[in-house]
């Protein structure tokens, strides 16, 4: 809150009223009535100050329209007591900003945010009911409505972020890696890094019958997406999902199994997984600790590809829909607040993020492990620490916007190894891309917060645009992503499902 | 009874035999017996603690991995006395938010009323506008007024949480299992009935029984919103898990309490023609209380054991989740903390243990051996 001048005095004012206020409470619910009273004592101590020669005294919350300013239609919020869930992973930072910050406040919002203790059982309460919403995988919202698992309709409004994954892999297997491809042996080799070195490995373990386990961290999460991709890439088979087999390890060459992003360290220092794709800080942990080595990011598998996002329940939005809102207005100001730059394109709030974030009620790591990535810079090893501006990414490049063409990437995948059991004719990509996807909400937010010139027309996809991003092959194979045509998409690759072509037709 | 008699007895009540040598001693009862005393209950304890002090900080000096190290006691300590710093920091700073969100609630209001007076002269367009506005600050103020700290539990409220969790199952399972427990020592038919059930699920671990009892109380909850009902769900799955798991100690022992009771006090039963809620109130219950209470100590130690590993596995709050997010954070400070909580669950349990104990000397006619 800013007083503007007469601060003493005014917080005395306050002080007289409050007080006042609790004398005459003999509930402990505060009502309409007595807060009435307290106001009318404050109108008549302002007065008297007026005749006592003073000067109105202006209200600190600028919330009052003053004769001058346009009259603008305020949300009415539902529901302002607020719980959500969250994963510890730096990605979760804008919930953590806006409630930090006080965005979530400045809507009348009061939030709880709770960590969760791995992906399952945050998506089950949201489902429930004992949360409100929640810090999701891109690929939740997506899985749940289409009935991958627990079927019950979860939309987004908001996407979190872009990128901020890695895949690590053990010292061990980094060191064959680095015998089968004398490029990786430099202090700084040269990025993206394919999975081509650790196809020779892969084949030694499957001739002696060994598994060769890698972990990632949901059946319907980016991480798993991404490290089929990297892997498929170079021709290493991951594995097809079918109706009996929900691990996902049809024909796979490499076992992938689901491990919580907090434990990937200790279990790659156990041994049972030989790498892992995660989100941050669980690749620089495992640097920091010695245990591991970060080959790639997912921003070279996919620039710009979508993290997570921020989930609810269908039936919740249907409920609670100008709280929703509101929701959305204060993450996208704590999305704006987290990518603020100055003029040098330094990012000038992440320092301040990272302490935030490390406090043991949000993601609780070290400070120095947190601010690697968060800062700019990975670090892959001791001697190839990488600048990297776009780690993550928050607000910019419209990285908050519900797009479409995200939700139908995921939409491919899943069918590419098998998730979606049936062949789908592409209209159904775009239907249920709609039925998931919110941008409208994401829309009416964002104008609010224009209006309220908080954020500005240009920072948001203009109105003609359709929720598809430009066709894109900035993929590590580079092969190249056209979100209206998915079917072609998923007949593009080397290893996945195909499907009949007349579907792309339909 | 003189005063030593009495103090006498209440260290044998209270199950605190460390205690009895100093209160023979200000008896003035032979020195040195006392003093053996002293040094077998005392002074020995407090040898063991501290070589086992010096084991631990050496261990802490040679256990260190690449992700963490073995916490020494100082550094356990310390990590202590900043998580109680940290729930007084959260108090102070939850009871500074309430006073300043009372503040703003005031100036809502008088921006509503302000509004309001614009209205008034404002033109018909604005004017819809202007009072629903007015009407959104007011209905804000209320909301500010009663607002409520959206802090994270902190250590205390943990300990807190966990502690009422425990004696909430602990109580259902007692409800169920003395009533049943005393039908089946009563009865070798309903006995019959109940050892399938009573040996299928008395070595069922915990964990097995906490998805099964979440499906349960979920159902009973599907048409309730959270915030509504006057429990959690999530403290009713942790509540079921426990009384689940300590049902069966109380169980037992009170079937075999009231299977034991004495034959002549039956005797005597039957010859004074008693009727038979006379012969329960009167014979079978009151001789069968000391098993009774056995059992209730093993189940009180059984609930408050897998109340943090029910806490840890479904995230529900209480000490279990709090190591469980410590583990999850994976900071510098995190083992440390862990074995803080360890501590104090340990000494916690202690505590419940001892009561109980003490509890079972209360019942058990000046025997306390008996069980």
């Amino acid at each position: 809150m800013f007083f503007r001048g007469h601060r003493l005095l005014h917080a005395q004012l306050l002080c007289l009223a409050t007080l006042t206020l609790f004398a005459g409470c003999s509930s402990n619910e505060i009502t309409l009535d007595d807060l009435e009273a307290a106001a009318a004592k404050l109108d008549k101590a302002n007065e008297e100050n007026a005749a006592a020669g003073g000067e109105e005294i202006p209200s600190p919350t600028g919330e009052v329209a003053k004769t001058d300013t346009a009259v603008r239609e305020m949300l009415n919020v539902e529901k302002p007591n607020l719980k959500f869930g969250f994963i510890k992973l730096t990605d979760c930072a804008p919930l953590v900003i806006a409630k930090e910050k006080g965005f979530f406040e400045d809507e009348g919002l009061s939030v709880e945010i709770e960590a969760q203790s791995n992906w399952k059982i945050l998506l089950d309460r949201v489902i429930d009911g004992q949360l409100d919403g929640a810090h999701m995988l891109a690929g939740q919202p997506i899985g749940a409505t289409i009935g991958i698992g627990t079927e019950s309709p979860i939309i987004t409004a908001y996407s979190l972020d872009y990128n901020g994954n890695g895949i690590t892999v053990s010292n061990e297997i980094w060191g064959k890696m680095q015998e089968n491809d004398p490029e990786l042996k430099k202090p700084q080799p040269k990025h993206p890094i394919s999975a081509a070195s650790l196809k020779p490995i892969v084949d030694d373990y499957k001739r002696e019958g060994k598994d060769f386990n890698m972990g990632m961290v949901f059946p319907v999460s980016t991480h798993n997406y991404e490290i089929r991709y990297w892997l498929a890439a170079s021709g290493i088979h991951p594995g097809f999902y079918n109706e009996q087999n929900i691990q996902g390890t049809v024909d796979a060459d490499v076992i992938l199994s689901v491990t919580p992003p907090p434990q990937m360290p200790s279990t790659l220092e156990a041994g049972t997984i030989l790498g892992y794709c995660v989100g941050e800080p669980w690749n620089q942990k495992a640097v920091v600790d010695g245990i591991g080595v970060p080959v790639t990011t997912n921003y070279d598998i996919w620039k710009n590809n979508p993290e997570k996002v921020f989930g609810v329940a269908d039936q919740w939005n249907e409920k609670y829909p100008n709280t929703h809102i509101a929701v959305v207005k204060a993450l996208i100001r704590a999305g704006k607040w987290l990518d603020e730059k100055d003029g040098t394109g330094k990012l000038i709030n992440r320092e301040e993020a990272c302490q935030i974030l490390s406090k043991k009620d949000y993601v609780g790591a070290d400070v120095d492990v947190i601010d690697n990535s968060m800062t700019g810079t990975f670090v892959f090893q001791k001697t190839d620490v990488r600048p990297m501006p776009e780690f993550n990414v928050f607000f910019d490049n419209q990285a908050s916007f519900p797009h479409y063409s995200d939700c139908v990437w995921f939409l491919t995948q899943m069918r590419r190894w098998g998730q979606i059991t049936e062949s789908k004719p592409a209209s159904w990509y775009a239907e249920t891309a709609k039925k998931i996807y919110k941008p409208e909400i994401y829309r009416t937010a964002s104008a609010m917060l224009i209006a309220e010139g908080k954020v500005s027309k240009d920072e948001f996809p203009s109105a003609d645009y359709d929720g598809y991003r430009p066709v894109t092959n900035e993929f590590i194979d580079g092969n190249a992503y056209d979100g209206r045509d998915p079917i072609g998409y998923i007949n593009s690759f080397t290893i996945g499902n195909k499907e009949d072509s007349t579907l792309s037709k339909q | 009874m003189n005063w030593r008699g009495k103090a006498l007895r209440f260290c044998e009540v209270t199950g605190m035999p460390m205690l009895e040598p100093f209160v023979r001693l200000a008896a003035g009862e032979d020195p040195k017996e006392q003093l053996a005393g002293i040094a077998k209950y005392v002074l020995l304890p407090f040898v063991a603690v501290m070589i086992f002090l010096a084991m631990w900080s050496a261990a802490a000096k040679t256990i260190v991995t690449d992700s963490g190290q073995l916490p020494s006691p100082t550094a356990t300590w310390e990590a202590g006395k900043e998580l109680i710093a940290m729930h007084r920091q959260q108090r102070s700073d939850d009871a500074a938010k309430k006073q300043e969100k009372l503040m703003s609630a005031v100036q809502f209001m008088a921006d509503g009323k302000a509004l309001e007076r614009r209205a008034t002269t404002a033109n018909e367009a604005d004017k819809a506008t202007l009072l629903s506005n007015a009407l959104v600050l007011k209905k804000k103020a209320v909301q500010a007024a009663n607002y409520k700290p959206t802090s994270a539990p902190t250590f205390v409220d943990q300990i807190y949480t966990s502690l009422k969790t425990v004696f909430f199952g602990f109580i259902l399972a007692t409800v169920i299992a003395v009533p049943v427990g005393v039908l089946c020592g009563m009865s070798p038919w309903f006995n019959a009935a109940m050892t399938p059930f009573i040996q299928i699920f008395k070595p069922v671990s915990p964990l097995a029984w906490l998805p099964l009892a979440a499906v349960v109380i979920i159902w009973a909850y599907r048409n309730s919103q959270p915030g509504e009902t006057f429990f959690d769900k999530a403290f009713l799955i942790s509540a079921a898990t426990v009384s689940l798991c300590s049902l069966w100690p109380t169980l037992v022992n009170t079937t075999l309490g009231v299977a034991s009771v004495d034959k002549d006090y039956l005797n005597v039963a039957r010859v004074l023609k008693l009727s038979w809620s006379q012969k329960l109130y009167k014979i079978i219950l009151p001789a069968s209380l000391p098993l009774m209470f056995a059992g209730l100590r093993i189940s009180l130690g059984v609930g408050w054991m897998v109340l943090i590993a029910a806490d840890m596995l479904a995230q529900n709050p209480g000490l279990g989740k709090f190591v469980w997010d410590e583990f999850q954070n994976g900071s510098s400070l995190t083992y440390a903390r862990i074995a803080f909580s360890v501590i104090v669950i340990g000494v916690i349990g202690l505590v419940l243990d001892r009561t109980m104990i003490c509890l079972r000397n209360l019942v058990s006619f000046g025997n306390s051996a008996a069980a």
